[in-house]
């Protein structure tokens, strides 16, 4: 009668030791448009890309400033997302009021990372249907986070979650390894490129993607968290297209990876 | 300057039976508790400043039941995490309890294991909060805290020296003395401190100042600690005494050109 009998509440185990609440609310986080997120070992970048409900209706924001030091973009439930971010900013605001120095990153995203674990753990809770990017700035240089419905959490140097995040992932799969070495405009360029692949065809204009960016200079004054301005975007797509223009456009290789569903996957990989 | 001067308010006119519930200056906290609202064990000045390395901070090592100089022998400034001292003036026992709440705060950086520690300026502003949220519970911790650090920023070295007192006053400056020492101590460390003293030259400024204390400073013991913080870590020098001379003619005949009655 029922499709599966162990889906009914966040807290039961099925026989094969998963939690499948859990896993619907991951599968949550795929349904949203995609973010990506990379990081030097000064500043780091959010992407999203942006995508409107209907014609007629705007899209919703998906990168917010948690602090100066700090911002998330996220995919899945953008209103359980805009909680998340509230409980971030509350965090980093008690913790400048009592310390009078910014939050590290490391310990905002293990607080975020607790609260969701509590939902996995509660019969009369449900998992936040949202996953977030946390990029921020601390005494240790820049840092990029994932966290997941369940409560896990990794760092990264570059990362995409969301619709078509496979796509971004493959991207920057091929160039993560001179990150660390990057200008802030290498990054912004990577991450629009890499939002570009989760597109599919879709022309990225500056109307469609939000990008922020977070660091510290050389001289270690500190970049405040900030959106990039709408002109600035489409000034640095513009050049992208110009110079891919330039060498033959080398064909849209077959890079029309779907997502990777249909393996096996182990519950809890992400 | 630490507490109360009004002489018909003199804390030690007060009964110490705990009979302070009849009191117009007793705080009760619900039924069945009764907190201090006066010293009893109280230190003296704290002296500090910022040198070429780093922040050096000296006291005695007394402590005064009262006016009674009941212990000669306690340290009046601590270590800190990695980067901090921290010295105290005034009631001994709540700066036990201070220590005890900094203790849980390294304890807990320990524990996360992340790398992250607090800093002079981290402790500093903790403190500011601790004390002020303290004193607008008309229940303060009496005293007078001196935080000084040193601690790798984004730019470089930094040195840290800040105080806070008991009604949560609270600021930065290069060179700090507490208690009778913000009266004494204050006008030479202004005329002599420099930015680049060597560790040598800040011990002399600060073994200055606590000889004038010493003599003016009725509750001042001639036992005496300095500490230094760099940013190779605290080191807290073990007690010794300072050599004192008593043959001033001031000292001979104190009456003498002074106008009053005595």
């Amino acid at each position: 009668m029922f499709r599966n009998q162990y889906d009914t509440d966040v807290t039961t185990w099925s026989p094969a030791g998963r939690l499948f609440q859990v896993e619907y609310a991951m599968e949550a986080v795929k349904q949203g448009s995609a973010c990506v997120g990379l990081r030097s070992r000064t500043h780091a970048v959010l992407a999203a890309a942006n995508k409107a409900a209907s014609e007629l209706s705007s899209h919703q924001r998906k990168v917010f400033r948690v602090a100066d030091h700090a911002g998330v973009a996220l995919a899945g439930l953008t209103a359980d997302g805009r909680v998340l971010s509230r409980f971030l900013r509350s965090e980093c605001i008690n913790h400048a009021f009592v310390y009078d120095a910014p939050l590290p990153v490391s310990r905002l995203a293990l607080r975020l990372a607790d609260k969701a674990q509590v939902c996995t753990q509660r019969s009369w809770k449900r998992p936040y249907g949202v996953g977030l990017l946390v990029a921020g700035l601390d005494e240790s240089g820049a840092h990029l986070y994932y966290n997941c419905p369940s409560g896990n959490y990794f760092e990264y140097q570059a990362f995409a979650i969301g619709s078509r995040s496979q796509a971004a992932k493959t991207f920057l799969e091929r160039r993560f390894e001179g990150y660390n070495d990057y200008t802030p405009e290498q990054l912004i360029k990577d991450a629009l490129s890499a939002i570009k692949e989760t597109l599919q065809g879709e022309k990225l204009t500056s109307s469609n993607c939000t990008v922020a960016i977070v660091g510290r200079k050389d001289d270690g004054t500190v970049e405040p968290f900030e959106m990039i301005d709408v002109k600035r975007i489409q000034e640095i797509i513009d050049s992208m297209e110009a110079a891919e223009e330039a060498p033959a456009a080398e064909a849209e290789s077959s890079s029309m990876q779907e997502e990777d569903k249909g393996t096996d996957a182990a519950p809890m990989d992400i | 300057m630490r507490f109360g001067s009004d002489s018909d308010q003199d804390p030690w006119q007060q009964p110490m039976d705990g009979s302070h519930a009849s009191g117009s200056k007793a705080v009760a906290d619900g039924p069945g508790t009764q907190r201090t609202q006066y010293p009893y064990v109280t230190g003296s000045s704290i002296i500090a400043l910022k040198y070429k390395d780093g922040v050096i901070m000296a006291s005695d090592t007394g402590a005064s039941y009262g006016s009674t100089l009941r212990y000669k022998s306690v340290e009046r400034i601590k270590a800190v995490g990695k980067h901090s001292l921290i010295g105290a003036s005034g009631e001994f026992s709540d700066f036990q309890e201070i220590l005890r709440y900094l203790d849980e705060l390294t304890l807990s950086d320990h524990m996360w294991d992340d790398g992250n520690s607090l800093g002079p300026k981290e402790v500093h502003s903790y403190l500011t909060r601790v004390m002020y949220n303290r004193r607008n519970k008309f229940d303060p911790l009496w005293n007078s805290l001196v935080i000084g650090g040193v601690k790798k920023g984004p730019k470089g070295e930094e040195k840290y020296l800040g105080m806070v007192n008991m009604i949560g006053t609270h600021f930065e400056e290069n060179h700090i003395a507490t208690g009778f020492g913000n009266h004494m101590a204050i006008p030479i460390l202004r005329t002599e401190w420099r930015e680049d003293m060597t560790f040598e030259e800040a011990v002399k400024l600060v073994e200055k100042c606590l000889l004038v204390l010493l003599y003016r400073d009725r509750s001042s013991i001639n036992k005496f600690q300095i500490a230094k913080i760099t940013t190779e870590g605290a080191t807290i020098y073990p007690p010794y005494s300072l050599k004192t001379y008593w043959g001033f003619a001031a000292f001979e005949n104190p009456a003498q050109g002074a106008v009053g009655s005595w």
